[in-house]
């Protein structure tokens, strides 16, 4: 009962042949279709494993830091997603030399996003005499070092106390500004973070409404 | 857009036979037109071995291969990673599917005598496929670290132990201790990711190879290119791989991922057969479980080692078991290859075959008791005596005549 | 074709958990849908068994997704030593110490579950009976001279073997364990609320033991509906080439 050969061996019928080629058009089409779809759907839990695990995303998770014992002008150093997260506490003096820096800086007023909305203002933070900032250098990753004005440095009689990295020579500002002329592109990163109280702040958390609480 | 392409194939066919291996391979590969359901099985065979790898590779990213964190990191990944736990039963269940595909692949071979000249070589390339993917699966088996992974290795690693005079030195340099430990994972880790799969992967282009250099058997068990089309040179009863047989393949891939699918979302551990409930406790070198089992697809062998009672003479049954599958050319003398042309003799010794290797399948799961080990024993002769006396009954049995061209 | 057949069926049996030395399980029944359920059991977990065992590869926050629970929910209710909700579900006991109280270190339950099995568990939970010679004072009928004590002795009230004799094929006879009693009658009207405490707390282990539960069999469905569409599709496009053949 077999035919013998691959092609239709005594169907002539044109008509025929049209109808079965056009068929068999659409169904290779429905059928890759179909079958893409489903490697696209089959490729999903693959993709996604990647992703950061709850693990991560647990260790990962906000820190809480208490504030109150931070002196005028020392700084704090939390770690917070595997990252340094500098508190740094102004003194009165800081904050009335940031305006005067603003000619020798890249982006003295925080025009490119390196911080949440919040802090978007003249001191880069919620409260003006805490400084939060992520202590990695916006050049190639680096920790910069933190050389407060009446250290001893070799920086000039003009410095008022900032960071400087060791690593390429980048400077930026007690506001985590950077300097002019400098391979760092932008201002240090001002990670999300809130007030729980006056004397304890969240990392890794945002303020509501830009306010402190 | 066509022109485009046109060229671009003919820029890469001058420096590369890609065309060359797309006809010879695929578009002009005769094979016989009457393959039936045992003939899915192969390309079942390649779908599980790409499924295993890239799965594998998943896990590999999130496992951790040190006794002290393994069992950890596989409840991480059944947890923690997202949708770890379907790659990680894609996986287990993969594993599973694996041999039961293989031992019908093997099996449409016995009945078809796909073994038979000029397919001897390939017969024994599969073997040694089968080889590996048995030492992958046990290499794999010790990864999770649970009960049955630590003392399963240890049992089977100390079968060397029987070999004589260098069997302990061997067995301690296996295992990198003097037990299996920390080092014997990390190896083991190492040859299940790397070392087998690359020799697997070989194994399966040259077996394809050597398929395609003498050309598929069939149910009839005819050779096709000995009716060729005095014009073309084309096979009478063959028919081009593709389209034919890659439309036919994609149906039964379809069918298997239903089933491997069933398994996979409603019974992964299938009722501790591909999952075994003992592997849940983590591996404890100070308590040994009351009763040790492989999976099931290495019961059958495991019967016939326990069912002998002197330890070197049980490894040797064992390995004999095994071994005694790559002589299947040279101990089946009858005059045609098919069980559809063979005579009642041969139908009897088959149909026993299978009844004592399911026999076996299951005694090896059991817990020995008397009557078990006699029919386990059973079992064995018959098992042997399948083979061993094959190059009698195969001449002794009464054939049909067998067609010039394949049968529907 | 037949062997095909008989080959699967060989594969369906379920195959028995580890023995319960001879006693016949009762079943559990529990459902791991049941949220009420798993947070009772949540509860009974946290306060009755974690001060030896460990769950360390629960996370505090998965489990309060899985069950309904709010972040506050869970730090009110079931966390007493952690502060972060993302933390595992760890103990402080010292697995080196708790071997030289108990003779063996309590067993992480993370995966109890799926090791041995909830009807065993279930019945576990049930059978503990007094046992002077134990240095607890109490055995257990599945698990034979365990080292653990009767937990939950004030939900259940004591229970005392009741022995019957029973003869071997070689004529001796051996006094073995028929059933249990309640040694105060009157702990008889706990013994339902003592059933469903135990029955949720099984449940909650049966969670625990494999979380992505909840999500598989939904997702299943899914996906075999999808191959079996994709099947006729195949199907159709295989049997409009072999039309050539045929």
């Amino acid at each position: 009962m077999s035919k013998v050969g691959v092609t239709n061996v005594g169907k002539e019928d044109m008509t025929e042949d049209i109808d079965d080629k056009s068929k068999r058009r659409f169904l290779i089409a429905a059928t890759t279709v179909v079958g893409g779809v489903g490697a696209g759907f089959a490729s999903v839990p693959f993709v996604l494993s990647m992703r950061p695990s709850a693990k991560t995303q647990a260790a990962g998770a906000p820190v809480e830091v208490d504030i109150s014992k931070i002196e005028d002008g020392q700084k704090l150093t939390i770690e917070w997603r595997g990252k340094p997260v500098w508190i740094v506490k102004r003194t009165a003096k800081n904050l009335d030399d940031l305006p005067s820096l603003s000619v020798k800086l890249s982006d003295p007023d925080s025009a490119v996003e390196q911080q949440p909305s919040y802090a978007k203002n003249s001191t880069r933070s919620i409260k003006p005499e805490y400084l939060v900032v992520i202590g990695i250098c916006t050049h190639l990753g680096c920790s910069p070092s933190y050389i407060k004005e009446d250290d001893p440095h070799d920086l000039g009689n003009e410095w008022k106390g900032g960071f400087f990295c060791p690593c390429h020579g980048s400077f930026f500002d007690l506001a985590g500004r950077v300097y002019q002329g400098v391979p760092a592109p932008t201002n240090l990163v001002v990670p999300p973070h809130a007030y729980l109280s006056n004397t304890r702040i969240v990392v890794g958390v945002d303020s509501q409404e830009g306010v402190a609480s | 857009m066509n022109k485009i392409l046109t060229a671009s194939l003919d820029w890469v066919d001058t420096r590369f036979p890609l065309s060359k291996m797309w006809n010879e391979h695929l578009a002009q590969y005769y094979a016989p037109k009457n393959f039936n359901v045992w003939y899915y099985f192969g390309s079942l065979a390649l779908l599980v071995l790409v499924l295993q790898i890239v799965t594998g590779i998943f896990l590999a990213t999130n496992y951790k291969p040190d006794a002290a964190l393994a069992f950890g990191t596989v409840e991480y990944i059944m947890r923690d990673v997202e949708y770890g736990w379907l790659i990680r039963y894609m996986h287990s269940t993969g594993a599973s599917f694996f041999f039961i595909v293989v031992y019908l692949h093997m099996f449409r071979a016995l009945l078809y005598g796909s073994y038979r000249k000029p397919r001897e070589l390939l017969w024994i390339i599969g073997m040694f496929i089968y080889l590996c993917l048995m030492a992958e699966s046990f290499l794999g088996y010790l990864l999770p670290w649970g009960q049955m992974s630590f003392w399963g290795a240890q049992v089977i690693i100390s079968l060397f132990g029987a070999i004589p005079w260098v069997g302990e030195d061997l067995a301690v340099w296996v295992r990198g201790d003097y037990v299996i430990a920390d080092a014997t994972l990390n190896r083991f880790f190492v040859y299940h990711v790397v070392l087998v799969p690359i020799i697997l992967l070989g194994l399966a282009v040259v077996h394809i190879i050597a398929l395609h250099e003498v050309g598929s058997n069939n149910p009839d068990g005819i050779e096709i290119k000995k009716n060729k089309d005095p014009e073309t040179g084309i096979p009478r009863d063959g028919i081009p791989f593709h389209p034919y047989y890659t439309v036919k393949d994609i149906v039964g891939v379809a069918v298997f991922l239903i089933l491997f699918s069933w398994v996979i979302f409603y019974a992964p551990e299938l009722g501790g057969y591909f999952i075994e409930h003992n592997n849940f406790f983590p591996a404890d070198p100070m308590k040994t479980p009351t009763h040790i089992a492989p999976l099931w697809y290495f019961t059958p062998f495991y019967a016939i080692l326990r069912a002998v009672p002197e330890k070197l003479l049980g490894v040797i049954a064992m390995g004999a078991a095994i071994f005694v599958l790559f002589l299947l050319p040279w101990l089946d003398r009858s005059p045609v290859k098919s069980i559809r042309y063979k005579g009642w003799i041969f139908k009897l010794a088959l149909a026993l075959f299978i009844i004592s290797f399911f026999g076996l399948c299951y005694l090896g799961m059991e817990a020995p008791t008397q009557t078990k080990t006699w029919f386990a024993r059973l079992f064995s002769v018959i098992y042997f005596g399948f083979f061993l006396l094959m190059p009698w009954y195969s001449k002794w049995d009464k054939t049909k005549p067998v067609p010039e061209r394949v049968t529907d | 074709m037949r062997r095909v057949i008989l080959a699967l069926t060989l594969l369906l049996p379920t195959m028995a958990f580890a023995t319960s030395g001879g006693i016949e399980l009762q079943h559990a029944d529990n459902d791991i849908f049941d949220k009420a359920s798993l947070q009772a059991g949540a509860k009974l977990f946290v306060n009755y068994c974690m001060g030896c065992h460990s769950a360390q590869y629960v996370r505090f926050s998965r489990m309060g997704k899985d069950l309904g629970l709010s972040d506050d929910e869970l730090k009110e209710n079931l966390m007493f030593s952690t502060e972060k909700v993302g933390e595992t579900m760890t103990i402080a006991m010292a697995p080196d110490e708790a071997k030289r109280w108990f003779g063996v270190t309590p067993p992480d339950l993370s995966v109890i579950a799926r090791a041995r099995g909830v009807d065993w568990l279930y019945t576990y939970l049930l059978t503990f009976y007094l046992d002077p010679s134990r240095p607890w004072g109490v055995n257990n009928l599945v698990f034979k001279d365990v080292g653990m004590p009767h937990v939950l002795w004030e939900q259940q009230g004591w229970q005392k073997p009741v022995y019957g004799t029973v003869t071997d094929d070689e004529g001796k006879s051996h006094q073995v364990i028929k059933s249990l009693e309640l040694v105060n009658p009157a702990d008889e009207a706990k013994a339902d609320q003592y059933k469903k405490d135990v029955r949720d707390l099984v449940n909650f282990l049966d969670y625990m033991g494999e979380p992505a539960k909840l999500e598989r069999k939904s997702l299943g469905w899914k996906v075999m509906l999808f191959l079996f569409v994709f099947l006729i599709f195949a199907y159709l496009l295989k049997k409009e080439y072999w039309r050539d053949i045929h």
